[in-house]
Order: C-alpha cells, then sequence, then structure tokens
C-alpha cells in the first residue's frame, strides 16, 4: 500500500489538544482517588483498604511489568530474520530502535 | 436412537457444503449452517442423550450440561462472527476448514466419554492446522508444520493417559479426576499443551499470527477454551493450576510488552487470558467455575473482535508491524471504534463484558483468602489494560502518522465487528442473562460503588503508567526468543550432533568390517585353498593325538560338571 508523503494535522494531533487531554486525564485521575474520600473501600486483606490503594498498585505494577519487559529484552530479543537461513556462530544480538 | 439433533452436524454438513458451492449459496450457507446449529444446542437437555458399545466400552457421545452447552453455544456464536466476518473475503478451504475446527470444538463439548473427546480433539488439532496452512505464505507453511507437530504430541500423551486410565479403570468416562497417578497426569499435560500452558504456550504466539486476516479470527477461539472446558470437567480444584494459571498470566503481558507484531500482541494475551481461566480452575469453588466459564464467554467474544479489528486492518494495509502502522483512525475510524471496544473488554474496564465476568475470578479468590493470587489478579489486570488495552489501539490507530490513508473495513467485516462490539457492551452492562446460565448460581453483583471505583483507580493509573513510560517501550524490529528455540534452533542442532555421531560411529563399522575383510582374506582363506592347512590330510597318528586331547577335555568337563 502507498503511503502519503503529505502529513497531514488533524484535530486530535494539534499541540493545544493534546494538553487538554494531558489536563483531563489529570483532572479525572485526581477525582478517582478524592472520590475515595467519600465512597468506603472495604479493604479485604488490609492494605488494599488504604486511601490510594489501588491508583499506585496499579501504576507500581504496570511500571514493575514494563521494566521487567525492558530488562528481559536484552536477553531475549532477536532480529526478525533469526529463525530463517540462520548462519553459525550468529547469535542474531542485534535489533534497532526506531 | 438419538432423539436430539447432534449439534456438530449442521457445522460438519456445513463444511462440506462451503467447500463445493460459490457465491451467494456458500454465504447463506456459512450464516445459517452456524445458527441451526446454535439451535440443535439448546435442544440438548441435562445427562447423557446418545450412548453406545465402541470396543467392548460404554461411550457416551453426546453429553449436555449447563457448562457445556454454554461453551458450544459461544462456540457457534463465534462461528457465525466469523463466517460473516471472513464472507467475502475468506477462501472456501479457509472457511470450510474453520467450521470443521468449531465442529470438533462442540463435538469436544457435548462428549461423555474419553474416547468421543479425543477423537473430537484431534479433529479440531487437524482443521486448524489447516486454517493456519491457508494464510498461505512460506511462514504458515512452516509455522502450521510446527503447530500440527505440536499438537499431535500433545495428543500421543493426552491418548497414553486416557489408554492407561481405560485399561486401570475399565471405564472411558469423563468423569472428575484427581492428577495423583500416571494415566491422570498424561490426560492432565496432554490438555493443559492445548490450553498455551507452559513449557508448551510457544505454539500459540507462533502459529495464529501466521494465518490469513480472516483465519486467525477462527484460531483465536477454539483450541485453548476446549481446554478450559476439558479442565473445568476433568480438573476442578486441582491447586497446581493456580501456578500454572498465574503463570501464564504474566508470561502473556511481558512477551506481549516485547513483541512488535500486531496479532502477535493479541496472540500472548490469549494465554494471558486463558491463564486468568486455568488459574479460576485451580481455584476450583462454584464462583470460580462461573468466573472461569463467563470469562471464556466474554474473552472468545472480545478477542474475536479484537482480531477482526487486526485483521480488518490487515486486509486493507497488507501491514501487521507496530512499526508500519499509525494514525489510522484517520480513515478506519469504525475499525478504530470497534479495535477500542475490544481492548476497553479485555482490560475488564467498567460497562464492557471483561467487567463482569472476569471480576468473578478474583472475588473467588478473594473469598479463599487466596492473598497472593489476589493481588496478582489484580496486578494483572492492570498489565492487561497496559498489553492489550492500550497498547494495541495506541500503536495501530494513533501513535503516529504513518501515511497509510487505508479504506475502512468492508461492510461484512464492519457488521461482524460491531455485533461482537455491541456483545461486549451488552454484557458488561447486562450481564445477567449469562449469569442466569452459568454452571451455579450466581450470587453477585460486581457493579457496587467500591468495586468500580477500585477498577477505575487500578486501570486509569495503569495508563498513566503507559504513557509516562512511552519512551521505554519504543517498538523494535525483533522477535523473542521462547521456548518454541528448544525445537526450533537446539533441537535441529542436537539432531546434527546426532546425526554426525551416528556418521562416525557408521564409518568406524565400515573401516572395521574392510579390516576384517582383508584379515580374513590374507590369514583364513589361504588355510582352506588346496595346499592350505585344512585341505591337507594328516597322518593317522596326529588325528589320534587330537581325538585323545578332544576326549580329555570332554571327560575333564563332565567331571567339573558334577
Amino acid at each position: 500500500m502507498k503511503r502519503e508523503q503529505r502529513q497531514t494535522d488533524t484535530w486530535l494531533e494539534r499541540p493545544s489538544t493534546i494538553r487538554g487531554l494531558w489536563i483531563g486525564f489529570t483532572i479525572v485521575l485526581t477525582l478517582t482517588v478524592a472520590a475515595q474520600a467519600f465512597i468506603h473501600i472495604k479493604g479485604y486483606f488490609g492494605v488494599d483498604g488504604w486511601f490510594g490503594f489501588a491508583a499506585v498498585f496499579g501504576f507500581g505494577a504496570c511500571a514493575a511489568m514494563v521494566i521487567v519487559a525492558k530488562l528481559l529484552g536484552f536477553v531475549l530479543k532477536r532480529r526478525e530474520q533469526y529463525y530463517q537461513n540462520r548462519p553459525e556462530d550468529d547469535d542474531g544480538r542485534t535489533g534497532s530502535e526506531q | 436412537m438419538i432423539a436430539v439433533v447432534p449439534p456438530i452436524l449442521p457445522l460438519l454438513l456445513g463444511a462440506v457444503l462451503i467447500a463445493m458451492t460459490s457465491g451467494k449459496v456458500r454465504a447463506a450457507i456459512a450464516l445459517l449452517a452456524p445458527l441451526v446449529s446454535l439451535w440443535a444446542i439448546w435442544q440438548m437437555p441435562d445427562g447423557v442423550v446418545w450412548s453406545a458399545t465402541f470396543m467392548g466400552l460404554h461411550i457416551e457421545p453426546l453429553e449436555g450440561s449447563a457448562v457445556r452447552r454454554l461453551f458450544a453455544t459461544i462456540f457457534v456464536l463465534m462461528t457465525f462472527g466469523g463466517a460473516l466476518f471472513g464472507l467475502r473475503q475468506a477462501r472456501a478451504l479457509e472457511l470450510a476448514a474453520g467450521f470443521a475446527y468449531a465442529a470438533g470444538a462442540v463435538g469436544v463439548a457435548f462428549a461423555g466419554d474419553l474416547i468421543t473427546f479425543f477423537v473430537f480433539w484431534e479433529i479440531m488439532a487437524l482443521f486448524s492446522a489447516l486454517v493456519v496452512w491457508c494464510g498461505g505464505t512460506d511462514a504458515s507453511r512452516a509455522a502450521g508444520l510446527r503447530y500440527i507437530l505440536m499438537h499431535l504430541l500433545g495428543g500421543i500423551v493426552l491418548m497414553v493417559g486416557i489408554g492407561a486410565l481405560v485399561t486401570q479403570s475399565g471405564s472411558a468416562d469423563l468423569v472428575v479426576l484427581r492428577a495423583d497417578s500416571f494415566a491422570t497426569c498424561m490426560i492432565l499435560v496432554g490438555v493443559l499443551v492445548n490450553a498455551a500452558a507452559p513449557p508448551f504456550s510457544a505454539w500459540l504466539p507462533d502459529a495464529y499470527p501466521e494465518g490469513s486476516a480472516t483465519g486467525s479470527v477462527f484460531l483465536s477461539a477454539y483450541t485453548t477454551k476446549t481446554a478450559v472446558l476439558a479442565l473445568i470437567l476433568l480438573f476442578p480444584g486441582e491447586k497446581l493450576l493456580i501456578a500454572v494459571g498465574l503463570y501464564m498470566i504474566f508470561y502473556g503481558i511481558i512477551y506481549a510488552l516485547m513483541e512488535n507484531d500486531i496479532r502477535r500482541i493479541l496472540a500472548y494475551s490469549i494465554v494471558n487470558q486463558v491463564g486468568f481461566m486455568v488459574c479460576a480452575v485451580g481455584i476450583g469453588t462454584a464462583t470460580a467455575l462461573n468466573g472461569a466459564t463467563a470469562h471464556a464467554f466474554a474473552h472468545i467474544i472480545y478477542k474475536g473482535l479484537l482480531f477482526m479489528s487486526a485483521g480488518a486492518v490487515i486486509y486493507r494495509t497488507g501491514f501487521h508491524k507496530c512499526t508500519d502502522l499509525g494514525g489510522l483512525y484517520r480513515t478506519m475510524p469504525l475499525t478504530a471504534i470497534c479495535g477500542i471496544i475490544g481492548a476497553l473488554a479485555i482490560s475488564s474496564f467498567p460497562l464492557t463484558s471483561g467487567f463482569t465476568t472476569k471480576s468473578l475470578i478474583s472475588e473467588a479468590a478473594k473469598h479463599e483468602g487466596l492473598v497472593w493470587v489476589y493481588f496478582m489478579l489484580a496486578a494483572a489486570s492492570a498489565g492487561v489494560f497496559l498489553h492489550a488495552g492500550i497498547k494495541f489501539p495506541w500503536y495501530v490507530f494513533f501513535q503516529k502518522d504513518s501515511g497509510l490513508r487505508p479504506k475502512d473495513a468492508p461492510w461484512n467485516m464492519g457488521a461482524a465487528m460491531v455485533l461482537f462490539a455491541a456483545a461486549c457492551i451488552f454484557l458488561g452492562v447486562y450481564p445477567q442473562p449469562l449469569y442466569n446460565l452459568l454452571p451455579y448460581p450466581v450470587d453477585y453483583t460486581a457493579y457496587t460503588t467500591p468495586n468500580v471505583l477500585f477498577y477505575l483507580q487500578l486501570l486509569l493509573f495503569s495508563g498513566l503508567a503507559f504513557f509516562l513510560l512511552l519512551p521505554m517501550m519504543k517498538r523494535t524490529l525483533t522477535i523473542t526468543l521462547d521456548t518454541d528455540w528448544l525445537w526450533r534452533v537446539a533441537g535441529t542442532k542436537l539432531a546434527g550432533v546426532a546425526s554426525g555421531i551416528s556418521g562416525s560411529v557408521a564409518s568406524a563399522a565400515t573401516a572395521g568390517v574392510s579390516v576384517l575383510r582383508k584379515v580374513i582374506s590374507a590369514r583364513v582363506l589361504p588355510l582352506l585353498k588346496p595346499g592350505g592347512a585344512f585341505a591337507q590330510s594328516p597322518s593317522i597318528g596326529v588325528t589320534a593325538l587330537w581325538m585323545l586331547m578332544l576326549l580329555a577335555i570332554y571327560v575333564a568337563m563332565e567331571f567339573w560338571r558334577r
């Protein structure tokens, strides 16, 4: 399929829109944590009832998984042609980021 | 005499007719056959409907129950969706193979004995491999071959287990087992191969992304979910499955995070989602088994939807890597919206089917006081949003302007996606009809304000983590090593070494034979030739001496024997 060379700037990609989206997202995030002041989350195992627990836990779990994936990537990632016509003594440890 | 129409019959007949017809007739058959099968499924009463004797064993090829009907129902709904999606784009052979594959899955769902179960299990392996091969590329031919070898191997392990069990117990009945003997352990391993459990999980992300744009939609649904049903029927409450399921959950997330191919991301996320179900079967309580069943039902719909969305993109653009795609929301808005709904559903966002079904599993872990399991499931829910919920739509439809301006999906693909997206939302907003069909009574409401708030915090902050850590997730033009390395590289090398050893053994043997031949011709043969020692006539005295010596030896042997 041919690629369009002219990059069109749609509404969604304008810096002002993206800034607005970040502001909106931040407000929603703040609200979901603040709401816990009024809505009691009953913790089943103690810690999960703490204020903002799910927010910190969700963020922390994701950060940990991204870091683990990044580190494992150094060991396990190979270039795409690794399994095709593998020359001897080539461990395929390349892979350009883009 | 059978009182009901076997539900696999319309699908098998459909497969044959689809292969023989074309155009509107084929389209009509492809859409009607799953609906007739659906009707037949709901004709099935509880209990054994048809029993017979096979090789001296009592077999029950048709047995109904709530959980069996529910799995069969979602299998044929998926067949309908897949047929609509590929109505005009899929090759006749592919569509026919997809129907036969679905028939195998429905056959397994209603199998009341292990022999019928095994036969349909193998039918699934055969026709799913055919669907992979219909991808039509060199890569799909090779991947299909690896796929079927893996499944035939799993089938052999399963057959050994079934054979041993039938020999021990004298019965082929499909009943709840404990993995405490050789026979039952073999059956468990054979089933787990199809569930893509470790260390065999690599077959799934290896093969499924190599199907055609329409074939992968069929592939996403049946094999792993029939394995989940088999686990529910055979090994509920087997504690080992909790650990296996948790491993699958995190394996799926981590590998999906490293992946660049859009359908392979979705394939890893199948392993992840099946992990939730396997874990639930391991917990084994009524709520957990309800959770596994409901989650399988919802999962087939949203995973089918995600594969449809990816398939429509690949069908229109020909590209399948995150690095080649991006910005497609401009010209493919319908595909983008449906893809996003599927992505939200898999992330169990409130108001989608994932929320109302997956939370049953967390609820079960909570009830049993499994603290670690509960927190790992919560972390995994965040991780699902990360690797599938945001990553898939972000890299395909947003990210950057790839310059691609494809048309939106063809009408039939669009219709299939809209249908499945509507089902995701319907089951999310109004789960009661699904709850009513579950094997055990449901005493659970997903929509309590604290529960919704907990999940909103969890998921939205996962979203924050995604966008803040985006620089760490740059896509690379790479593949990731997995256990399939063992049979694709190590196995080949081992075979090379083995053939080297056997080669040197063979050449050493040849050399030895030729030396022996030389010795014989130089030393032994002359003795037999005219003038040789054996050809001469010795004197009577020498002969008598030899006979005397032989007799003496014989007498001595007789003496020592006593």
